[in-house]
């Protein structure tokens, strides 16, 4: 066993586990997270993704002591003080989601890739860049609409600032 | 997952004698195939020894047309690296397609050509461009360094610490990905150096990434895509599966290292 | 319409918690004491089970135990079940195996379930799952039906020769026969349809947890229909009588069929919690999924239709084989027969119609309902047809569909269907405007000079849903009857709670039936909230599949929703002294038409509890409930059109536009039926162009057990969707609602081979057109 400290969501957590236990596994199992999903063994589905570190991973890629020190977000972490994040809304509003177990992992994809492209996504970069995010659900239609929707609402936000 | 022990390296003199510990210990760097491939219970390693965090094994450096890229450096630096993109935008864009964008934010170049998969990228932009791998005892060239399915040169604790080549007048790498797994079926990366022109092959070879000395020739005479047309692939050396027989794979071969020539200019 | 009523676009009610990270799956589910369990499968694809050794496995650490079939037999456990008894056409029953919840001497397919290991840790358990040996003697395995069905395949069940589960056939042969040699041209085709795994993204999971001091059992499960579910386990299982079994399906990560059945880890863990005393949770891994998840599809036929001199269809004949795996499971016979014979006459006035089915156990996972269930096997073989035979008589294959449409309702196939109501011109027009069909010529020229093969295909599709009535499905075989319930509970502040027996696995039930409650109450939908997926809180239902929650589950709310109406407009007629039929419903209050008189909505509520001042004789309190069964199907129709474009040098197909023109009939949200629309139409473009299940034929092993090999659609795979309704109500229910949920999967393989077949002009190509598909076929000309 190993003590892992992560700083998760912007608080400090500690928790002990066996080397081989997965980040997503940590998440889920020591911190009772459960928003973070497993949907495959190969890691393709993209369910498991959070951000370490400011970027994307697969927590089901990474031991969790491989993150130790390390900052995640998660999906319980992207909305603050009860604002729903740009992408939550525009998932929200633009029905990018029907079962919602592919959902927080399509989120924080979606927001890693507004991070590095900003509101300069177009459909086909969307596409491509959902390439480790599987969902059987919406046929992608509307998970691409949304983040076109947000990346658009993420950069009109940013030009007002400045 | 099989139970395992992690330590974490913080040099690379640190991180050999940490390997050198154990008989079954295994580099660990962004670890998007071991990982993967000890859940599956398929790799067992006692021990694991992370190079993530190695500052020495990172970064790149462009020095006039001389490129060196840290073995810890993951796709995605490459693939955004503005220094490359000046004297080889084939190299960012083929680490741009390297699996998504999740697995180029872990994955490194140390570890994609340490493992040698038959299907990843690099290794064909490796010996395409004649490229030099570092290790902490020696310097290898790319032709000797893959010698097989998963089987490098590197000898039992040895630590690739990074790569280098000259960048080329020319180059670009076209793949064709499995619809499933998103593997490159075949790979073509077409360079022009220095050292003349060399076309790597990866994801069709039954050996692995391999250079085709007869398109080499045919392209040494006359830089185009027509150059390639007479050429047959033998799909005797092909790899054969459920996705590409040995024809199908040859033929994209062929597809593939026109259509880079015609995309190198 | 209101913002919030029958049409309008509301975003999901239900969104909130899976955005942020709040959804409670069963995989999240703890309970105290809770221990974990992994299944020994088997490897083989067939096997005599010679030995089992656990000695060594039960001495390793966290073990809690490890429990097979023979105890379950102790135990008393029942076999599981087929739940559709159909007759081979001599008229004897089907001859169908028998299949255990762990396999005790013989082993079927590869994941056949033979042990259960329970230990503290998920990886305590797998360490002593691979701790145990088992000693088998391998058998010769059989994969495909054909191959099923021949002498000396080998014998997978002692109940059934030759593999054949049963031989029958629907409609009138003689003259299909008669018409088919009298015919001016016959368009003869040998169709496969290929094998799918559904891949809902959550795995399958179940929790089980025995109380021994109420005998109780509670199961979290994935479940598209819980109190089926606690039925099958209650009535046939023996796993406890239905007071005793609480079935829980809490947020479920999609199901498209495959979460329908009840299938053997559930009954496992439940008395594995009795056995070990412990709750007992598995969670399915994608490959144990592949392995072992219903299956769907799975087709060779051949097709047949004849056309008089005048293009006018005459007869249509068909022969299928359908692999139904090595078990069958619990719908598994209706799907080749019921759901989908049935439909062979299409969109298309045929007077001669016969179809011709055997079903044969392989030594592969048992297949069963996905997405369509049948009628996507149906509309991809009449519609292949169709556009080959519009090919081989030399006219537009839009023109040979409008004149063999049927126009007049209602109309009586010759198998079984009694359509409704239609308009399939209309849906025609509205895809071949949208598509710009006529302008297609100059699109493949202009392609032709970039070097890309054009090419489109059509498809008009018509399925049916809301299976019904019961009285009709019970005389055909079924052994359930498949109606839905709803209770309407008012409270006594106004607020509205609706238990219905449909249940949501990413349809948004709990936003569409809350509009629904809108609509007819005049209140907003945040004082309504649904109730649905548990045995303990929500009346008998029958669950949601088959795309029946609109048009039979809503319908029952809807019939629930007139009986609270109508003790509301009685209690507010007495408060306000008017006659109850003055009384009308709006905007939360209920008025005395044409005056000022109203009592708010609470209001007459609180009256109905406080009971100080109702009508002499009511009963206190608002509470009204309903078991609606429909008069008919519903017929779901609508025309298809793909436009591709290949890569003659790679084989790689790219879908340049998609056009979909649905009749849903009456639609509640359309946002949320175009979202049905889209992901119906991905999993078929999944099925034309990318996935397929492939097994060795020699060992049984199944070859595409990964997202590695097996080719889920991706979004670079898949273009933006064009998406239209045109609507002519059902008359089936009151709410004039078709269904929505499998029309996408069912109309799009066709349309997309049919694209592809025309770009590369050879008609030789069975599903899924992968790169290498098409470049054969491209270069086998």
């Amino acid at each position: 066993m190993t003590s892992i400290s992560l700083n998760v969501n912007g608080r400090q957590v500690s928790g002990e586990a066996e080397d081989r236990t997965l980040l997503v596994e940590f998440l889920r199992t020591n911190l009772g997270m459960t928003g973070t999903h497993v949907g495959c063994d190969t890691s393709q589905c993209g369910a498991c993704v959070v951000h370490v570190d400011g970027q994307a991973v697969k927590s089901c890629t990474m031991l969790a002591v491989q993150a130790n020190g390390s900052d995640v977000t998660t999906i319980e972490g992207l909305a603050s003080n009860g604002t729903l994040h740009p992408v939550q809304k525009a998932f929200h509003e633009n029905h990018g989601l029907q079962c919602g177990f592919c959902t927080p992992g399509m989120i924080m994809a979606a927001t890693d890739m507004i991070r590095r492209h900003g509101s300069a996504l177009d459909e086909k970069t969307v596409r491509q860049e959902l390439e480790g995010n599987i969902c059987r659900c919406t046929g992608y239609h509307n998970i691409v609409k949304s983040i076109l929707a947000a990346a658009a609402e993420m950069g009109n936000a940013q030009q007002a600032a400045e | 997952m099989y139970e395992t022990n992690y330590h974490r390296g913080s040099s690379v003199s640190e991180a050999a004698s940490l390997l050198a510990g154990s008989d079954e210990a295994k580099l660990l760097a962004g670890g998007q195939t071991l990982i993967p491939t000890m859940k599956q219970r398929l790799a067992a390693p006692s021990d694991v020894v992370d190079i993530r965090h190695i500052a020495e094994l990172k970064g790149i450096s462009v020095s006039g047309s001389k490129v060196t890229i840290g073995a810890a450096t993951s796709h995605a630096e490459v693939a955004q690296s503005a220094d490359i993109a000046n004297v080889c935008p084939a190299l960012c864009g083929l680490a741009a397609h390297i699996g998504d964008p999740h697995v180029r934010h872990m994955g490194t170049i140390g570890g994609s050509i340490a493992n040698n998969d038959p299907a990843a990228d690099y290794p064909a932009a490796m010996v395409a461009l004649d490229a030099t791998i570092h290790t902490n005892k020696r310097t290898i060239s790319a032709s000797d360094f893959f010698v097989g399915l998963f089987e490098t040169a590197l000898d039992e604790g040895e630590i690739v610490t990074a790569v280098s080549f000259d960048a080329p007048s020319k180059a670009a790498y076209q793949k064709f990905p499995n619809p499933a797994s998103r593997y490159a079926m075949a790979g073509v990366f077409v360079a022009q150096g220095n050292g003349g022109i060399r076309v790597g092959v990866t994801g069709a070879g039954s050996e692995g990434v391999f250079r085709s000395s007869e398109m080499e020739e045919a392209l040494a005479a006359n830089f185009s895509p027509a150059a390639l047309d007479a050429i047959a692939v033998d799909p005797a050396g092909m790899l054969a599966d459920i996705h590409g027989s040995a024809v199908y794979r040859a033929n994209l071969v062929k597809v593939m290292a026109r259509r880079a020539v015609a995309a190198a200019g | 319409m209101g913002v919030e009523g029958i049409g309008a676009r509301v975003a999901r009610k239900e969104d909130k918690r899976f955005i942020t990270g709040k959804g409670r799956y069963t995989d999240d589910m703890v309970v105290p004491g809770m221990k974990h369990a992994v299944f020994v499968r088997s490897p083989h694809a067939h096997a005599k089970i010679k030995s089992i050794d656990t000695s060594s496995a039960s001495a390793m650490p966290g073990v809690i135990g490890i429990l097979d079939g023979k105890q379950l037999t102790e135990d008393g456990i029942g076999s599981l079940i087929c739940g559709w008894a159909v007759h081979s056409k001599d008229g004897s029953p089907m001859n169908m195996g028998v299949w255990r919840p762990l396999a005790e001497d013989t082993v079927r397919y590869v994941g056949d379930a033979i042990l259960i290991v329970v230990a503290d840790t998920g990886d305590q358990a797998r360490a002593a799952a691979e701790a145990v040996v088992i000693d088998y003697e391998e058998l010769p395995a059989v994969t495909t039906a054909l191959a099923a069905l021949k002498d000396g395949a080998p014998q997978i069940h002692p109940e059934a020769d030759h593999n054949l589960i049963f031989d029958w056939e629907i409609g009138n042969g003689a003259d299909v026969d008669a018409a088919i040699a009298n015919a001016a041209h016959v368009t003869n085709l040998d169709v496969d349809n290929n094998r799918l795994v559904p891949n809902a993204m959550e795995p399958r999971a179940t929790l089980g947890v025995y109380d021994d001091s109420e005998e109780h059992y509670t199961c979290w499960t994935t479940s598209q229909n819980p109190h089926v579910a606690r039925l099958v386990m209650s009535a046939f299982y023996n796993v406890a009588p239905e007071n005793k079994l609480r079935v829980i399906a809490p947020d479920v990560g999609g199901g498209f069929g495959s979460k329908i059945y009840i299938y053997p880890e559930e009954i496992v863990c439940l008395w594995a919690s009795k056995r070990t005393g412990v709750p007992v949770k598995w969670t399915a891994d994608r490959t144990e999924a592949f392995l072992t998840d219903a299956h769907g599809r799975d087709h060779v036929s051949n097709i047949k239709i004849a056309f008089d001199a005048d293009n006018r269809i005459t007869a249509l004949k068909v022969d299928t084989i359908a692999n139904l795996g090595a078990y069958m499971s619990l719908f598994s016979s209706s799907v080749p027969t019921y759901l989908y014979a049935t439909l062979l006459s299409g969109q298309y006035n045929i007077a001669n119609v016969h179809a011709n089915v055997r079903t044969v156990y392989t030594n592969t996972t048992p297949v069963d309902a996905y997405r369509g269930a049948g009628r996507p096997e149906a509309s991809y073989l009449v519609e292949r047809a169709m556009e080959t035979a519009a090919r081989e008589l030399g006219v537009s294959p839009a023109e040979l569909r409008r004149k063999n449409f049927i126009t007049q309702f209602p109309h009586q196939t010759p198998v079984i269907m009694n359509y409704d109501g239609g308009d399939f011109g209309a849906s025609l027009d509205a895809a071949t405007k949208a598509a710009d069909y006529d302008g297609f010529p100059a699109r493949k020229a202009e392609a032709a000079g970039r070097g890309k093969l054009r090419g489109i295909g059509m498809s008009c599709y018509i399925e049916a849903c809301g299976i019904a009535p019961s009285k009709a499905v019970g005389s055909l075989g079924a052994g359930v009857g498949l109606w839905e319930s709803a209770e309407v509970r008012v409270n006594a502040v106004g607020t509205i709670e609706v238990l219905t027996g449909s249940h949501s696995h990413g349809q948004g039930h709990e936003t569409t039936f809350a509009q629904l409650v809108a609509e007819r109450l005049g209140v907003g939908m945040d004082t309504v909230s649904i109730v649905h997926g548990d045995t303990d809180k929500v009346q008998m239902g029958m669950g949601t599949y088959g795309s029946r929650s609109g048009a039979v589950g809503m319908s029952a709310v809807s019939v629930a929703l007139d009986r609270v109406e109508a003790k509301a407009k009685k209690v507010a007629a007495h408060l306000l002294e008017a006659d109850e039929s003055d009384i009308v419903i709006e905007n939360g209050e209920l008025k005395v038409a044409g005056t000022d008189k109203s009592v708010p909505w609470f209001q007459m509520a609180l009256a109905c509890y406080t009971a100080h001042n109702l009508p002499d004789g009511m009963e206190p309190g608002l509470k009204e409930s309903a078991f609606f069964d429909p008069t008919n199907f519903s017929f779901p129709a609508g025309c298809y059109i793909c436009e591709v474009e290949v890569d003659p040098e790679t084989g790689k197909t790219e879908i340049i536009q998609f056009v979909a023109a649905d009749d849903f009939g009456n639609i509640i949200n359309p946002m949320i039926v175009e979202g049905q629309v889209h992901g119906g139409v991905a999993q078929g473009i999944g099925q034309a162009m990318l996935e397929s299940c492939i097994y060795d034929p020699d060992t049984g092993q199944l070859l595409t057990a990964s997202y590695m090999d097996y080719a889920m659609p991706r979004a670079d795979d898949l273009p933006s969707f064009d998406v239209s309704t045109t609507v002519t109500p059902s008359p089936s229910n009151p709410l004039g609602i078709k269904g929505c949920g499998e029309a996408g999967a069912i109309g799009s393989p066709p349309a997309v081979i049919n694209a592809i077949t025309d770009a590369i002009g050879s008609n030789k190509l069975e599903m899924p057109a992968s790169p290498q598909a098409v470049w054969a076929a491209l270069n086998a000309k």
